[in-house]
Formats: structure tokens, sequence, C-alpha cells
């Protein structure tokens, strides 16, 4: 059956992101899946400002700005309070930076989630803190350089490895929970539309690349996006009813070649280069792995 | 016409009285998270919930900042929402409480105040509410589970009057009020609704005029405006707090005053400004030393903020002179209230102010306290005296 994205634009033109923006295309196909009736909430981040400045707005539904740490609690409120008014078929959607997910509103996060409301929790992941000018997230991955993991006079780069808050969120038992990118829009649309279908809490982390702050070309935004998930550094999947489907098989493309087309990386030599090659292998096979477990039992 | 002083027809505490009051205010949703002393509110309130007793969906959160997040968000949709705290949580709450206040939303919420670590103390104390004077918040200061009670549901109407929209936080002294019990009356439900009709919020969040709400302002933009706003509204609030106390006397016929009580001033020398239950001790010292001729009486507050400046000028008129009793630490040259008091005054007043820090962490502040602090007052001291600490030996 052909797959069409949805024609409706709830994003008007005139917003303010930069060039090549991934968070921004991760909004627009976003509200296409979900339609106007949906409220989003959104914490300190690039899409706090991307709207433009009061009294402009770009999206074509109500947007509630919140601090940093509080999404997860205020869709929670927004969820209680519109179903005691009768309209259970809204849309409750927290939209939020990997920094105010991985960090800062990770308990908030995790405490909507348990507790269970109908909302939907959209992690826009640029790996950092972009709109503060580029500084070091959980959610960052090993190698890269950031202002506040510089390079210095010893060719410095973060060295923990990037925390994936979906993992965490399907440890929890989130009823649906997906990985998803900009450069498959289709898949991001399905998921949203299977998420759409599940009375509780549900959770996309959407890879977002971000030009300024990965130091690549504007133009390469879908193209860095495609790699990550085909050199196996950002696999897909999705996560639903206690079942896990890698949704897109990495082809082979090396993570040498995603790495190399990003300056964030430009510090990394041979040994710290096989370092993520593991990393990326040892995922891959855990969500294979998990993936067997799941689908059997 | 002013209705007769209803009889006492319960007893309860103050934690429970609040949580009647949430209840017959027919608050929509709730949020809290717990702490001692807020915790019999909440579990009161979870109780009513599970029993059917109030139409509200109930949510414990995961933390303070994230009850009031809820809370916030629940009111900006359009229902009447309502969270408790104390202490720690409210300091936890500190973002969100300028939050909600800067969103204009008339969100009540009691606090149970109590002293802030280190070290940890759960009895009673005012720095915790005092910490929080600049949030936006109106704050009032209860003496009685009575009035806390009567301050929920006075609290709705003050804070959802179109010329004020601004949250209003209700305090209850730790303990001494939050868990001891006192004859109450509660008002009928149909009488309540009668004082206090139904939220409807102007601007909720509504798909068919989609907004931003709470978007950035550049330093040319309306953020200026904004918080100029504010501080107007929550300055001019006091008009719509005497409108409202006058009305709920004329329903129920309890008199508080509006922004001040004042008690036995009329021909009064000498004055103590105190506020919570240190003003029912103060009360009664002022009665005693009335017996044996003093010339003395006591100004309670009953809102700080907005602050009573006007009427401390006119309640103050003529004295010889005034003492201040501040239930908080402050690292100003004064204390948070006595401050207040002296900036009310300068211009206006010449008499001597006396500054006096008292039952910090719960200590007890007992009637000979109070005649010191009145001999003080009385010898025109001016300064700041801690009263019943104890002195390195």
């Amino acid at each position: 059956m052909p797959f069409s994205i949805p024609e409706q634009e709830l994003m008007e033109p005139g917003h303010t992101a930069c060039h090549g923006c991934g968070a921004t295309l991760s909004m627009r196909y976003v509200l296409k899946a979900l339609g106007k009736d949906t409220v989003i909430s959104v914490p300190a981040a690039c899409w706090a400002v991307i709207p433009g400045a009061m009294p402009n707005r770009t999206l074509d539904v109500p947007m509630v700005y919140t601090p940093f740490a509080a999404t997860g609690a205020v869709i929670s409120g927004l969820r209680e309070a519109f179903d005691i008014q009768g309209k259970e078929d809204f849309n409750v959607v927290g939209f939020a930076g990997d920094g105010g997910t991985a960090d800062i509103g990770l308990q908030s996060l995790s405490g909507a989630m348990e507790r269970g409301h109908n909302v939907f929790y959209f992690m826009y992941d640029n790996e950092g803190y972009m709109n503060t000018g580029v500084q070091r997230s959980g959610s960052t991955p090993y190698g890269a350089i950031t202002t506040t993991t510089p390079i210095g006079k010893d060719r410095n780069f973060k060295k923990q490895n990037k925390k994936v808050v979906a993992d965490l969120m399907m440890a929890q038992g989130v009823p649906y929970v997906a990985t998803a990118t900009i450069a498959y829009p289709e898949d991001l649309i399905r998921k949203v539309n299977n998420a759409k279908k599940i009375n509780g809490p549900k959770f996309i982390q959407i890879l977002s690349p971000c030009p300024v702050g990965w130091y690549f070309p504007p133009e390469k935004s879908i193209e860095v996006s495609r790699l990550a998930v085909q050199s196996g550094i950002f696999p897909l999947y999705e996560f639903q009813n206690g079942v896990l489907k890698v949704t897109k098989q990495p082809r082979p493309v090396s993570v040498r070649e995603y790495l190399s087309m990003q300056n964030r990386f430009r510090s990394l030599d041979e040994d710290d280069i096989k370092k993520i090659e593991k990393y990326a292998e040892e995922r891959m096979e855990y969500l294979i792995g998990k993936e067997k477990e799941t689908q059997s039992s | 016409m002013q209705a007769m002083q209803k009889k006492y027809n319960a007893i309860m505490t103050g934690n429970e009285a609040v949580a009647v009051g949430a209840k017959l205010a027919r608050v929509g949703f709730i949020s809290a998270y717990p702490i001692t002393p807020q915790t019999t509110i909440v579990e009161k309130l979870a109780e009513m919930v599970s029993n059917r007793e109030i139409q509200a969906r109930y949510v414990e959160v995961e933390s303070e900042h994230s009850a009031l997040a809820a809370t916030f968000a629940s009111e900006l949709a359009g229902v009447r929402s309502y969270t408790a705290t104390s202490s720690h949580g409210l300091l936890y709450m500190h973002e969100m409480l300028h939050w909600t206040a800067g969103m204009r939303l008339p969100v009540v919420m009691s606090v149970v105040n109590r002293a802030l670590g280190p070290p940890w103390n759960i009895w009673t104390e005012q720095t915790d509410t005092m910490n929080q004077k600049e949030t936006g918040w109106m704050q009032v200061y209860c003496e009685s589970n009575q009035e806390a009670l009567d301050t929920i549901l006075m609290g709705y109407r003050i804070a959802e009057s179109n010329d004020v929209m601004l949250p209003i936080m209700s305090m209850e002294d730790a303990f001494v009020l939050s868990h001891t019990s006192e004859p109450v009356n509660i008002p009928e439900q149909d009488e309540v609704d009668a004082f206090l009709p139904s939220l409807d919020l102007k601007y909720r969040i509504d798909n068919n005029r989609p907004m931003g709400y709470g978007s950035y302002s550049t330093p040319d933009g309306p953020f200026m405006e904004l918080k100029v706003d504010m501080m107007e509204s929550m300055k001019n609030s006091r008009q719509t707090i005497n409108r409202v106390t006058s009305e709920f006397r004329d329903a129920f016929g309890r008199d508080y005053s509006g922004m001040i009580e004042k008690y036995a001033m009329d021909d009064a020398d000498y004055a103590l400004i105190a506020s919570g239950t240190l003003a029912s001790t103060g009360k009664y010292v002022v009665k005693k030393m009335r017996e044996s001729g003093k010339k003395v009486g006591l100004i309670r507050l009953r809102f700080f903020r907005p602050f009573p400046d006007r009427e401390i000028v006119d309640a103050t008129r003529g004295l010889k002179g005034v003492g201040v009793l501040d239930r908080s630490v402050s690292f100003s040259a004064s204390g948070s209230v006595v401050s207040e008091v002296k900036s009310a005054l300068y211009g206006n007043s010449s008499i001597p102010v006396t500054g006096f820090v008292a039952g910090l962490g719960g200590r007890d502040v007992r009637v000979e306290d109070f005649y010191k602090m009145f001999d003080y007052i009385e010898k025109g001291k001016t300064g700041k005296y801690y009263i019943g600490w104890k002195e390195a030996q």
C-alpha cells in the first residue's frame, strides 16, 4: 500500500530556526501526523525560540512554554484537565530537546510515564545543549567536541557514551517507545500513527541533526541523519506492548564515514574510532537479542 | 446584611480544614508531593477523591516542582486547581512559583510554614514563605483552623478576579494549626457555590484560537510591561481583597477585616505587629496588660503580599512605639517583615520601631517573651533583638 505523508501543514513559514535544522523538520512531521487537535508543551530548548518572539507564533496549535525540568509534569496536568473537560481525543504532547529530556527533565518524564497519562513525549535529540551554544548533554555521544568538552591541547572530546533515553523508557516498561529520524519521514509518521492507537504514555526519540553543533554544512542534514541509521550508530526501533522490532536494518555504511562527515568528531584517533565501532556493534547486538527475546515470548 | 456568626459544627485540624476548603471550592484538579507537615492535607483529599466525595482528579507526582507544574498546566487548561506543600517543598517549587504567577494563573496553594534545614527541623517558622515574597503570589498568614478553611474560599474569589489574576498562598503554622484540632464551622455547599462561582478562565487553551503561552520577549517586547502590570495588579489587589472579605462576612458571618486585623488598637500607645498563631499569644498578653492599665494593642498581619503599607501607616498613627515580630531568618539589616514596615512608615511617621526575631525552628514564644517585647517597645529601643535564644554561657 503506498504511504503518503499528510499534506496538512501546521507549521507556518517564518520561523527562526537555523538553516538545515533537524529539530524543525521533526516538529513539522510530528504535527502532520497528529493534526490540529493537539497542544504542545516545550521547555527551555531550541524549540522555545524557533516559533519567534512574542506575539509571533509559527505553529497552528497552542504552545505552552515551561521551565526546563517541567515537561513531563506539565503534560500530565494538561492531559488530566482535558479529560475532565471531555476532550479525551485531544493530543497532549511534550516536545523537548535532549538536555530537557536526558538530563534536567528525566525525573518528571519518568514520573509522567510511570503514572501512565495518555500523552506523547517527543525527544528531539540533537545531542547537546544547542540552543545555549553547543554544550555537552547526557545524550551527547562519545567522541564529540562540544564547548564544554573542548578540544584543548590534548585533543579532548566527550569521554562518556550517550545516555539513550529510549532504552531507559523501554526498561521502564513504557507502553510505546520508538526511535526515529528525519531522513525517514514515512517511518517517523508511521510510528506516530502507531503510538496514537495506544491509550497511555508514548515516547519517541527523534535524532535531529544540528549543523551548528555537529559542525557540518546545513545541506547535509538529511544525509547525516540517514548515515546515523545506516552505520548502526542510531538504530531505529519500535517497542510496543512489550515487543521490540528493529525497523530499519543498517546497511553497510561504515561508522567512520558517519563520523568523518562531522567536524565534532575531529579529535578522534584510530583507537577512538574502533571504540565507537565496537559500541555500535554491541548496541545493535543488544537490540537484536532483545528483539528475538521479546518476539518469542 | 451581615449573616449571623455560624455555630461550630465540626472539630478538626487545620490540615483537615483546608482540605474541606478545597472540596467546598470544587477544585477539579489536585496535584501534590508529600512533605511533613502538609501530608494530612493531601491524604484527606486523596481519601475524598477515593470516596467520590469530591469530583476531582488527584495526581501524586514525583516532586514538588512537578506538583506545581502539573497544577499550573491544569489551571491553564481552565480547570480550578489546587496544591499544598511546606518548607523545602516550597523551595523546590520556587521556579514554578514565578512561572505560575507570570502566566497570571489564579491557583490557590496551602503552605504549612515549617523551618528550613540544616539542621533538619519540621517545626514552624516562616522563612520558607518569606523566601517567596518576590514570586508574584499573594500571601495570607492564618491564625485559626477556621480562617485556614475560609481563606481557601476567599482565596479563589480574590485570585480569579479579573483585576487581580495572581495566585495565592495561604499559610498555617506547622503543628500549632496543621495538626491541632479546633472547633470549626463548615459552610454548606450551596452557600459556597453562591459565593464562589465556577472558574471561567478567559485565556485558557483553545485550539480554535492557537496561542503561545509564555513564549519569549525581547527587551523591546512586552516583557517590562507585563511585569509592571503584575506589580500594579498586586498593589491594587487590596481593593478586591477588602471587597471579597466584606462579601464573605455578609455571607458567612465571619469578619476577617481585610489586610490586617487590629486588636485593642483604638487608644493604644504601643503596639506589636505579628502574624500567624503568635498573634494569638500576643492578643492574650495584650488583654492581660490592658487589665493592668497598660495601653497596648496588636496588629495582626493577614496579608504579607500585597504588603499592607497604608493600613499599617493608618493603624500606627498616634502610637509612641511599635514592635515587629519576625518568625524567620533574614540577612537584611533588620528582618523580613520589619524591613517592610519601616519602608511603609518612612516619610509618614517618626515612631521608633523595634525588631524582634523569635520562635525559630518552632521554639516556643512564651507569654513572658511578649511582656519582654512590650517592655522593649515602651523603652523605645530600636534595632533588632533575638527573643528566647540561649546566649552562650
